[in-house]
């Protein structure tokens, strides 16, 4: 068990390593001063107080569908639906936090919630067409987000757009509505409490509920957990059901917490960097906020970068992918892992046979 | 321990052989191993002694830690199958590696096909290719039949004219013996020693001694991936080959009571199913489990006793008849309906259906209660009481591990059985139905088994035992069935009365008892 775990943070620091390495080489080679951009890049976004501010308000939408891809892949449900979740959960959180007013905490309690049932009704629609008709949740999630950023572009336009604006955007959310500062001098918004709370929340359900169980059981072997007797078709759907409804919580969160009205129109992208967030994780929930923290972290050195050196933050884009394609790597290292577990073995070898010959 | 270094021509040689698997286990250790051109040599040892390891070695299929091999003197490095074909090492699979849909003669030529202008594959001269070897080494099989439709006995025929047709002179067989019945058995043991005389060098892979005995003329003994030396069969006997196998005197006799049966458990009437709307896989069994009762199925796998278990644990829906429990219908049930019922099921592929490899000793312990009442408080799970759970198991069930978080995939094949038997046994079942619960596993582990299950019908529990092994039936069952093709062709009331040749015949569908015959003996 000890064992399994370095093996697989040593995997994962390599992986990272090399792909710092690769990034030193392209920066060498497409910068005229690669000292100064590698400073921009590694250093800077730690050296203020707005940077810091500006990696940890990226980390909220990266946490929550970073969970949420945890929660499928976990039961080994390839839906990748959480773009589109989030997508709909902001314009759910929009359409209450403009249509009714509340007291403060409890309208944005009420356009979060919105936010999640938006998401979770959403991936319904995959998860159902998964366990009923065994159609590819994979492709039905893909195609789905189209359906959910449209649909939304729709609602947006046709209810709540408010025409007195200059781009497209709907009217001003209600005051109430906005998720407090918590870091004076940044932008970080209570919505990062609320990511961290779903940490242990997801954490909790995974791994000390019978529905966690029965979604460990189900992914780890489908075949095991039919023959326990699990109803792996409702695993299947709430599974599912759970992941969009964590997409569409983050969704909201990220509109309450950071906009004063919805102005998307395109989809921010923020679930393929759950996507991201969650392999780099191993699905495990409580290292998703270190890994959305890194991710952030990266994604403002790009930033910082590209605004003050020579080299652009595409850059960063091709480091990200390499990282992910050796983190994904079930083969890196696997030689050096094995002559070690050869070396234990042959020692607990000679041990038994001592006490064997002595015996 | 003796030294063979006689006149008779030493053909391959491995050399202290070392293999570390990356899970851990050591499956060689510093083995010594050679044989002699024509002989018949053995490598015998329980399972999980290393000697499949080994043979996979010689294949190319696996590369070891240390060790080298020579061939005819020289030492080569055998780094795939084809590089092995090519130092002339053949091998037969205990699954055959075969294209079913394919004839004979097409399995037999593939990857060296011959061919008409250098392009075409020439159908004819494959077929007369398979004529000519079958004819050559005695191996009669028909080039044009297509090899689904074949028995167990001639697919392997087919296997073992591969590596001929490919030029081995060293053939190995992986317990060629598993899948037939004592006739095909027979069978091959006549052909492997015609292509003995016929200078052919050939490694036989068992764990059977009778069959050791029989027909090799030496053998090397693994014992926990060690060689516990070599002998020469006609004076070495089974009682020692045993006592090197395992360590210790074994004996597979599990002392038994008379059983005494009371009220039916489980019954079935016309009980059928069928993979696809005209292929009958179970064709409409009625069978009776009393409490206190074994009820053996023997059968060559494959004869739809995997169908059969699988309906009555709600795994798969009948197409017709009816299954009872305790007098109450179960047909329609689920799985976790059945369960309830208080039913037990050992399955047949434990890493399949049995565990999850990648959970805890613990998680796959609890797999079956983990939402009771008694193990939940509110919405979390007891975590306390489940670990308690565990602990207690692996104690009762003698589970070897470091702990009960320990990931079942690490553990030896015997000790995962034990996971899934401690699970299923201690859930205070009233019918377990077995699906060859000590398949592949050591001695020990089959022999603790076993006893548990026999102790469990003395407690009155109803037993559903369904095996290849017919040692384990014949030893086990109170009352035997053999199915064939999905059908009951034999019942015995009493299985001490059986020998292992009549049941063969049975297997084979070579005999069946008639309607009368069956019924008959069923309600008595």
């Amino acid at each position: 068990m000890v064992r399994r775990i370095f093996f697989e943070t040593a995997r994962t620091i390599v992986a990272i390593g090399a792909a710092f390495l690769l990034a030193l080489i392209i920066i060498f080679s497409v910068s005229e001063d690669p000292g100064f951009a590698l400073y921009h890049f590694i250093v800077a976004p730690l050296t203020t107080m707005r940077y810091i501010g500006n990696i940890l308000e990226m980390t909220v939408p990266f946490i929550f569908t970073g969970l949420a891809m945890s929660m499928m892949f976990t039961a080994k449900q390839f839906n990748l639906g959480a773009e589109g979740g989030f997508f709909i959960g902001a314009v759910g959180a929009t359409a209450v936090a403009i249509t009714f007013e509340m007291p403060p905490v409890v309208l944005p309690f009420f356009a979060i919630l919105a936010g999640g049932i938006a998401g979770g009704l959403g991936s319904t629609v995959p998860a159902v067409l998964k366990a009923k008709l065994n159609a590819s949740e994979l492709v039905s999630s893909l195609m789905l987000n189209f359906i959910l950023f449209w649909f939304g572009i729709f609602l947006i336009n046709n209810y709540f757009r408010d025409e007195m604006a200059g781009a497209m955007a709907s009217y001003r959310l209600n005051p109430d509505a906005r998720l407090f500062r918590i870091l004076p001098g940044t932008r970080l918004h209570f919505g990062f409490i609320i990511a961290l709370l779903f940490v242990v929340l997801v954490y909790l359900f995974l791994f000390r509920t019978r529905w966690g169980y029965a979604i460990r059981m189900t992914g780890q072997n489908i075949k095991f957990a039919e023959y326990s007797g699990i109803n792996t078709t409702a695993v299947i759907i709430y599974s599912q059901i759970i992941g969009g409804f964590l997409a569409g919580i983050g969704g909201a969160v990220e509109l309450l917490g950071m906009y004063s009205r919805f102005s998307w129109f395109q989809s921010p992208g923020y679930g393929w960097d759950g996507v991201i967030v969650a392999i780099m994780a191993r699905n495990n929930p409580l290292l998703i906020p270190i890994f959305a923290i890194f991710l952030g972290y990266l994604r403002i050195g790009a930033d910082v970068m590209a605004r003050f050196s020579d080299v652009p933050s595409e850059v960063v884009a091709i480091i990200q992918g390499i990282m992910i394609v050796l983190v994904t790597a079930e083969r890196l290292l696997a030689g050096w892992k094995h002559r070690v577990v050869v070396r234990e073995q042959m020692k607990l070898e000679e041990l038994k046979n001592g006490g064997l010959n002595n015996g | 321990m003796e030294v063979y270094l006689e006149a008779m021509e030493e053909i391959l040689r491995m050399e202290s052989i070392t293999k570390v698997y990356p899970n851990g286990i050591v499956a060689n250790k510093n083995v010594d191993f050679s044989v002699r051109k024509g002989e018949i040599h053995a490598i015998v040892g329980e399972n999980g002694a290393g000697k499949s390891t080994l043979m996979k070695i010689l294949f190319g299929m696996e590369q070891p830690e240390e060790g080298e091999i020579k061939l005819k003197g020289e030492t080569i490095n055998i780094s795939s199958p084809s590089a092995a074909i090519r130092y002339g090492i053949g091998m037969v699979h205990q699954h055959f590696m075969l294209v079913p849909s394919l004839t004979v003669a097409e399995n037999l030529v593939m990857g060296i096909e011959p061919k008409r202008n250098n392009f075409f594959f020439d159908y004819k001269k494959a077929v007369q290719m398979t004529d000519e070897v079958s004819k050559k080494y005695n191996l009669s099989i028909d080039p044009k039949a297509v090899v689904d439709t074949l028995a167990v006995g001639k697919k392997q025929k087919i296997e073992i004219l591969k590596a001929l047709v490919r030029g081995a002179e060293i053939l190995i067989l992986d317990e060629p013996t598993a899948v037939l019945t004592p006739q095909e058995t027979k069978e091959l043991f006549e052909e492997l020693i015609n292509l003995k005389n016929q200078g052919f060098t050939i490694i036989f892979i068992s764990h059977k001694l009778k069959e050791v005995k029989q027909i090799t003329d030496r053998l090397t003994i693994l014992r926990n991936g060690r060689s516990m030396g070599v002998h020469d069969t006609k004076n070495t006997s089974e009682q020692e080959i045993s006592r090197l196998m395992v360590g210790r005197d074994v004996l597979l006799k599990v002392e038994k009571e008379p059983a005494k049966p009371g009220k039916t458990v489980l019954k079935t009437n016309q009980l059928s199913y069928y993979s696809d709307a005209d292929t009958p896989v179970v064709k409409k069994i009625d069978m009776d489990i009393k409490t206190g009762q074994i009820l053996g199925i023997a059968g060559v796998e494959g004869n739809g006793q995997g169908e059969l278990v699988d309906l009555l644990t709600g795994m798969k829906k009948a197409s017709g008849g009816h299954i009872l429990i305790h007098g109450k219908e179960t047909t329609e049930l689920s799985v976790k309906e059945v369960r309830d019922m208080k039913v037990s099921h050992i399955p047949e592929d434990r890493m399949i259906y049995g565990v999850s490899g990648d959970g805890s000793i613990e998680e796959n312990l609890i797999s079956d209660r983990f939402d009771e009442k008694k193990y939940n408080i509110r919405l979390l799970m007891n975590v306390k009481k489940l670990t308690e759970l565990a602990k207690q198991l692996v104690a009762d069930y003698s589970i070897r591990c470091a702990s009960e978080k320990q990931q079942v995939r690490m553990l030896s094949g015997g000790n995962i059985q034990k996971v899934v038997v401690a699970r299923e046994f201690s859930s205070e079942p009233e019918l377990i139905i077995a699906n060859q619960p000590t398949r592949g596993i050591d001695v020990g582990s089959t022999e603790f088994i076993r006893k548990q299950l026999v102790k469990l019908r003395d407690k009155g529990t109803a037993v559903l035992l369904v095996s290849a092994d017919l040692n384990e039936v014949l030893e086990l069952s109170d009352s035997l069935m053999v199915m064939y093709e999905g059908e009951i062709v034999a019942y015995f009331q009493d299985a001490s009365v059986v020998t292992e040749m009549e049941l063969g015949l049975y297997m084979l569908g070579l005999k069946r008892m008639s309607e009368k015959e069956l019924g008959g003996v069923m309600s008595g």
